[in-house]
């Protein structure tokens, strides 16, 4: 499903991404975890393009980037329309109720019928149990609720792979479970997702595999259950005793 | 002195009341057909070459940038009055005919288009970095973002200086006058050519550019409040 060989990210001097090699199955999650500074969001965005990788190989489902040589902008769009996105800070946008958020892509990207648009818009918003904010603006929904107006946004798209950068970091403690409840319904979906997150709880029950990053590669991965109670290289053994 | 004079002699206040009644219908047709239109049209072409000459600015073409920054540069850097002349007075010597109206129009879009283009390109800039990524991660192009999700946004930041650039080109089409455009305050010129009455003919072309910026303002207002409703 996504196969990344040798990704590469350099911001000038500072090289983020020192060699990532990854595979993902169809209909699996992963977790990446890691400190800081680790490259772990930047080897995300790397999927959707939102940053561009300094070298390394993309593969998702039967499209592939080969960023070792140069790459035309025309690729991009078409690329980018295999993933969904999921940011932090959520990135609704604010001049646009919650239902036009979640028809924006179809209608504008895909040109789709907006009648046709609109009764999915709707099934999605219901599904992450938003249903009855169809017609409100970002600023008038909490922080759990901007989220998942934004999951709902992505998944418009039909994305094969769902990205999730730190979904629930900006948010409320307390507003958190909904957002992973909607996100461990994707998961049971089968839907292909890589999760950035700091959740271990999440970790623990929805990952098929959970991954440990640091300084630009990946230093351990394994099923969480082998990760989180023995895990095998020392950085990993203080990275979890740091946060739990 | 002047209000002693005034009102020490009734027949002179008679006449000027007169005066300001009959140069009151030239003035209003002075403004309708001349000098709204010219603030109207120049104001949408010029906002048209700002968003143009923003989104140079900001572009990554170094040849864009480039042109973009000489051309608001020259215009900010040079009076209104004089590129209007050069327009209207200059170009004919080159062979380069324009009828006072046109060159006008020409002159103050150019203008318009200079100082709102760093107003739009503010305000574009303004928005935030994440906007632009959102729209890309659902598959949007540059233009489509720009269009669908970074430009209304925009709107909004700079309606209020927008406005102010709208008000100040009111104004500022009375230098109109100086290419023989028979825009409001000229028509005050050649009637107060006529019986000399300076003081009262540019005091009531005062106070109706003064109204018709007032009623531009309430506009402003009404605008905002609209272009809010998404902001808490």
């Amino acid at each position: 499903m996504i196969s990344i060989k040798g990704l590469h990210k350099q911001f000038d001097q500072l090289e983020v991404l020192k060699g990532i090699d990854l595979e993902v199955e169809k209909g699996k999650v992963v977790v990446v975890i890691g400190p800081s500074g680790s490259g772990k969001t930047t080897m995300l965005r790397c999927l959707n393009i939102l940053e561009t990788p300094t070298s390394g190989v993309i593969h998702i489902e039967d499209q592939s980037l080969d960023f070792n040589k140069p790459i035309s902008k025309r690729e991009i769009p078409p690329f980018r329309r295999l993933t969904g996105m999921v940011f932090q800070s959520y990135n609704l946008f604010p001049h646009m109720t919650a239902l036009e958020n979640v028809m924006e892509g179809p209608v504008t990207v895909k040109k789709n019928n907006k009648e046709e648009v609109r009764k999915k818009a709707v099934q999605l918003l219901t599904k992450v149990g938003l249903g009855d904010k169809l017609d409100y603006y970002p600023f008038q929904l909490s922080g759990g609720q901007q989220q998942r107006v934004g999951i709902a946004r992505a998944l418009a798209m039909e994305p094969k792979v769902m990205l999730f950068d730190e979904p629930t970091s900006a948010l409320d403690p307390e507003l958190v479970g909904e957002v992973l409840k909607v996100m461990k319904d994707l998961a049971n979906e089968g839907m292909t997702m890589v999760v950035v997150t700091h959740e271990m709880r999440f970790a623990k029950e929805a990952a098929d595999e959970v991954l440990f990053m640091d300084g630009g590669v990946i230093i351990e991965r394994g099923k969480p259950e082998a990760i989180f109670s023995s895990p095998k290289e020392e950085r990993t053994k203080q990275f979890l005793s740091l946060i739990q | 002195m002047f209000l002693n004079s005034i009102f020490a002699d009734p027949e002179r206040v008679s006449r000027l009341i007169e005066i300001a009644k009959n140069s009151l219908q030239p003035l209003l047709e002075g403004a309708i057909v001349y000098t709204i239109p010219l603030t109207l049209i120049s104001f949408i072409c010029g906002i048209i070459l700002a968003v143009l000459t923003a989104l140079a600015r900001i572009s990554a073409i170094k040849p864009l940038q480039m042109i973009a920054r000489i051309y608001v540069s020259a215009i900010r850097g040079t009076p209104l009055l004089v590129q209007l002349f050069i327009i209207f007075y200059g170009l004919p010597t080159v062979g380069i005919v324009i009828d006072p109206f046109p060159s006008a129009v020409i002159g103050f879009s150019l203008n318009v288009g200079a100082y709102a283009s760093e107003i739009i390109r503010a305000a574009i800039l303004s928005i935030p970095k994440g906007q632009w990524e959102a729209g890309y991660s659902i598959g949007m192009s540059y233009p489509q973002t720009l269009k669908r999700v970074i430009l209304p946004q925009a709107s909004r930041v700079s309606l209020p200086p927008l406005s102010n650039t709208f008000i100040s080109l009111v104004k500022d089409t009375s230098l109109a006058a100086m290419i023989l455009v028979t825009e409001m305050f000229r028509r005050a010129q050649e009637i107060a050519a006529t019986n000399y009455e300076f003081l009262l003919l540019y005091l009531e072309v005062a106070l109706i550019y003064w109204i018709i910026c007032f009623l531009l303002s309430i506009v402003q207002g009404r605008l905002e409040k609209r272009l809010d409703r998404f902001v808490s």
